[in-house]
């Protein structure tokens, strides 16, 4: 087993890298700089780790760089940190989105804070997805709120006050439940076998509960996941957030964030709770192909860039949770790397519709027109985004939802009908917003769009040759993901949860 | 020689209350015989070191609780228990973050003399008595010290017209309930034969009370003189009138000493004295805490005044640590103590921020002064930002680690859903919390230099004593916890 100074230098990193830049605040682009060395030593660190990692470890199954330490026994806290196949992904995620949101989305107004925000907001995720506690999940996932309720504030559009405290609101009110089903669950189990109040995952892995308890538990961690993914009827936030929300603060909310609500689904929910799943599973499944249609069919209808990729975003999530939720392998390690995808390709929207609206002050479908004539290159690059998302085959996006819908076949055939409806609708409605945006004649302000700089063009250079590597071969990530859903399969399974 | 018997006196045990009269009466007899006035810096000093003094004296009550154990002494009437030394912590430190705060308010005021300091020692040696007591009547004799001082200290800027009408507000009501409170201890009296919270809890647990509408009686006045003095709903109507009409650094006692003192005695005489009643008082108690932390939350979304807002905000807190209470048990105990040792000083430095905006005259207290104080101030603005977060709730400030302590103990004694409802009220009032956070940090509309605050040296220190609070039990909480959970109630049922 490798040491777990890695998972702690992954979590403080970017904390230093914040105080630095608070530090330097009076020198001009000076914490910019101290901003990007830390998220270009955070990347590196992330992809170290990733090759690093072990996937048998004699003793802990899948899990590596695990290490424990009690800080309060009778509060339950510890620190408690380990990796698998599932977080692993997230972890080269959350380092590539901070990267790419400070490279590709610079905002010049009080920049100490707007880097400091951004740091500390990673190095929450990173903590979210290195806890193997659920007490420290709860802690770092709620605590994610406040950076990304000051970007979204500090930074955002002209209604972004409403729109950060409806964000704030909505996930702190799903907190809530989380809160209460992690308390309750430590106890039980506590009162099971005695000893202190433990909140580890290891431990608490292996509860026993009745059947009724379980569901509810699950309902209670499903509610706040489902706010923070978001899943439909919990999404209402999103649009609004997203569209108001500055464009570093779309990337990582969408890109991110998003992925903390599906990876406490699979790692907390279903995990821990696997007996609930088979009498939740016909409601989890409406509710998420309630997702990808309605997200599917209002994005055909929205009027802006912003709210079209947070609705089409939301179909994603909905795909994902059906990759969760179905209980079939393929499914769900395509769900697993649907959150990865859809990470590098949402951020790679947000950032193209963040270099538009730095030239044109607007985002609305409308205002935009024939692009591609004075910005060829912003074309091209949105093509290969957009038709990565799409599912065009030999692009990243196609081998997760390919996995996740053969999977769905397997085992709930006509739900993966429906489903795959989603598919052809992201085409409509990503087709039609590139022809009204790209193609045309450009006129007035559009034909004064200036092309991607060296900058720019740099910047997406990531997103690109992740689209199209995992795209063909895809190969070396799903070997590390394979093995942490078997284990995860193999622990709920006798719960009937493969049918 | 026949005459009264003496009770024996553990001097020790009662030193705390000794030590606030005797800096008060010092003052007094200073003030009476020093031929110019005492001035403001003199009392302050004399509070500082009191309060001081009692920290120490706090330390050796510790070991002597932790090597010989909990003891009662002058005849039962006054306990020495690890829980009455922690409460004796927490409002000998509030008293000196509200002295500091009191004297650059004085001194901004120009209120001249140590009338103020004696009347707050005065109130917060009743709070002390409270923490320690254990029979009814000197719970009583303790609520009425520390309120008649009270009394005053609201009416104090006689130059306001809303701080003399919040006084007879105060007084009015407050005397009322204490009425219901004595006459509660007599009921109490009357069916157990004794006042005396250990022999109740004997009584109650060696004989069957066939007809218990007496003691369900005095139970219920009991807890409606509680619910009042922690402005509880629905006994919480005069708290937000009061608090904007009161000096804004009597606003802070009221909502840190006060608030433990009568939290200490409400769980002695529920838990200590009545615990055996528990399945009685208990859902009465449920439906308290519901509303209080219901309505303190979205009431307070209403207001436009911030020291209106922090009443609703102080009640909807109240609600979290009557949680505690609710429990009954030692966790449960054990967490009300940890929210009230915390919620004090941050609540004190939150109002000292507060009278620091207040300006002159101290009434600029609309939530418009607050445009933009982070940009103009940005130590005094972060500041404020981040108590409020923690009085919110959030991780990584002590305010998360209240809330979760009350909370654990409430879903271990079966509470799941009534620790919901406290949650979300959390999500509710964290809605006016986020406003007022956001403005601080809104573009403030020019003419920047004139509003810029003062910040007198002794009011920076309590800000910063608030803002150490927060983060550091907020980041190492563990210590604290764990010097709560040890100091249990002596007669824990």
């Amino acid at each position: 087993m490798h040491s777990s100074i890695y998972l702690t230098l992954l979590i403080v990193v970017p904390l230093v890298g914040a105080l630095a830049a608070a530090v330097v605040r009076n020198r001009e682009g000076w914490s910019y700089l101290a901003g990007v060395s830390a998220a270009t030593v955070e990347l590196v660190l992330a992809v170290v780790v990733a090759f690093l990692y072990n996937d048998h470890v004699p003793g802990a199954g899948t899990w590596d760089f695990m290490s424990r330490h009690v800080l309060s026994s009778p509060l339950g806290l510890a620190y408690d940190v380990a990796l698998d196949g599932i977080s692993v992904l997230m972890v080269v995620l959350t380092a590539l989105v901070l990267f790419l949101a400070l490279l590709g989305a610079r905002d010049r107004r009080r920049e100490a804070a707007f880097v400091g925000w951004l740091l500390a907001l990673t190095s929450f995720t990173m903590a979210s997805f290195l806890s193997h506690d659920v007490l420290e999940f709860f802690i770092f996932f709620e605590l994610t709120l406040v950076p990304s309720y000051f970007i979204i504030t500090g930074w955002g559009g002209p209604a972004s006050a409403r729109a950060a405290l409806k964000f704030f609101i909505y996930t702190f009110s799903g907190s809530a439940f989380l809160f209460i089903g992690v308390l309750y669950l430590g106890f039980l189990h506590q009162h099971e076998v005695g000893g202190p109040l433990t909140f580890s995952y290891q431990a608490l892995y292996s509860t026993t509960m009745s059947h009724g308890t379980a569901v509810w538990l699950f309902l209670a961690f499903a509610v706040a996941f489902a706010v923070k993914s978001p899943i439909f009827p919990f999404h209402t936030w999103s649009p609004i957030t997203y569209a108001e929300a500055p464009t570093a603060g779309s990337v990582e909310l969408s890109a991110l964030l998003a992925k903390l609500g599906t990876y406490g689904l699979l790692r907390f929910a279903v995990g821990l709770f696997p007996l609930a799943l088979p009498s939740l599973r016909p409601l989890l499944l409406t509710l998420a192909v309630i997702s990808i249609l309605y997200g599917s069919l209002v994005a055909c209808a929205t009027p802006d860039l912003k709210r079209l990729v947070a609705y089409s975003s939301l179909a994603q999530m909905g795909f994902i949770t059906l990759g969760i939720v179905t209980g079939s392998k393929i499914a769900m390690v395509g769900a697993v790397l649907l959150m990865f995808n859809h990470g590098v390709i949402t951020a790679g929207f947000f950032l193209i519709i963040g270099f538009l609206e730095r030239q044109r002050g607007s985002y609305t479908i409308k205002d935009l027109s024939g692009l591609q004539g004075p910005a060829p290159v912003y074309a091209a690059l949105f093509t290969v985004v957009m038709l990565a998302s799409i599912g065009l085959p030999g692009l990243s996006g196609f081998v997760s939802e390919y996995l996740i819908l053969i999977g769905t076949f397997g085992t709930h055939a006509w739900w993966g009908v429906v489903a795959t409806f989603g598919v052809l609708a992201a085409a409509a409605y990503l087709l039609w917003a590139y022809q009204r945006v790209f193609q045309g004649r450009a006129g007035g302000a559009n034909a004064e769009v200036t092309d991607a700089t060296a900058s720019q063009r740099w910047v997406m250079v990531p997103v690109v040759v992740l689209i199209v590597v995992l795209g063909v071969f895809p190969k070396p990530v799903l070997d590390r993901i394979s093995p942490s859903v078997q284990q995860l399969i193999e622990h709920v399974a006798p719960s009937g949860v493969n049918r | 020689m026949t005459g009264v018997a003496i009770p024996s006196i553990h001097y020790l045990a009662i030193l705390p209350v000794l030590i606030f009269f005797g800096a008060a009466l010092a003052l007094l007899v200073a003030s009476a015989l020093v031929k110019s006035k005492v001035t403001i810096n003199w009392a302050t000093a004399t509070t500082v070191a009191a309060a001081a003094a009692t920290l120490v004296v706090a330390f050796f009550q510790w070991r002597c609780v932790a090597n010989t154990g909990a003891s009662t002494t002058v005849a039962h009437a006054v306990v020495l228990d690890g829980f009455a030394v922690v409460g004796t912590v927490a409002i000998a430190a509030s008293v000196l973050l509200t002295a500091l705060v009191a004297h650059d308010w004085a001194v901004r005021e120009r209120v001249a003399g140590a009338d103020f300091h004696i009347l707050a020692l005065a109130s917060s040696a009743g709070a002390l008595l409270m923490v320690q007591a254990n029979d009814l009547i000197v719970i009583f004799l303790g609520l009425e010290i520390m309120s008649i001082g009270l009394y005053v200290l609201v009416g104090f800027d006689r130059g306001r017209a809303t701080s003399s009408e919040a006084s007879l507000k105060y007084f009015l009501l407050g005397s009322f309930a204490s009425a219901i409170f004595i006459y509660g201890v007599a009921l109490i009296y009357g069916a157990t034969g004794s006042t005396d919270l250990s022999s109740i809890s004997y009584f109650l647990g060696s004989n069957v009370v066939l007809r218990p509408g007496l003691l369900y009686a005095g139970g219920a006045l009991l807890l409606i003189g509680f619910a009042f003095k922690v402005a509880a709903v629905p006994f919480h109507l005069w708290s937000p009138d009061v608090y904007e009409g009161a000096p804004t650094p009597v606003t802070g006692v009221m909502a840190s000493i006060v608030k433990v003192g009568a939290f200490a005695a409400f769980l002695r005489v529920l838990i200590s004295g009545l615990g055996t009643q528990l399945d009685t008082w208990r859902p009465v108690l449920w439906v308290l805490v519901a509303a209080t932390c219901l309505v303190g939350a979205s009431v307070g979304l209403l207001q436009r005044n911030v020291k209106r807002l922090l009443a609703y905000s102080s009640i909807n807190q109240a609600g979290f640590m009557l949680l505690g209470v609710w429990t009954g048990s030692a966790r449960g105990v054990a967490g009300t103590l940890f929210f009230v040792l915390t919620y004090a000083p941050v609540v004190v430095a939150t109002f000292c921020v507060v009278t620091l905006v207040g300006g002159a005259g101290d009434d600029a207290h609309a939530i418009d002064h607050y445009r933009g104080l982070a940009r103009r101030q940005p130590w005094l603005g972060n500041a404020l930002a981040l108590m409020l977060l923690s009085q919110l709730g959030a991780p990584l400030t002590v305010g998360f680690y209240a809330k979760y302590t009350v909370l654990a103990a409430t879903i271990d004694s079966g509470g799941g859903a009534l620790a919901l409802i406290a949650i979300l009220s959390a999500a509710i009032a964290a809605v006016f919390y986020l406003r007022w956070v956001l403005w601080l940090y809104a573009d403030s509309d020019g003419d920047d230099a004139h509003r810029r605050v003062a910040v007198p040296s002794s009011s920076a220190f309590v800000v910063a004593v608030g803002v150490v609070v927060v983060l550091l039990f907020g980041l190492w909480p563990g210590p604290l916890v764990t010097w709560c959970q040890h100091a249990t109630l002596l007669f824990l049922p």
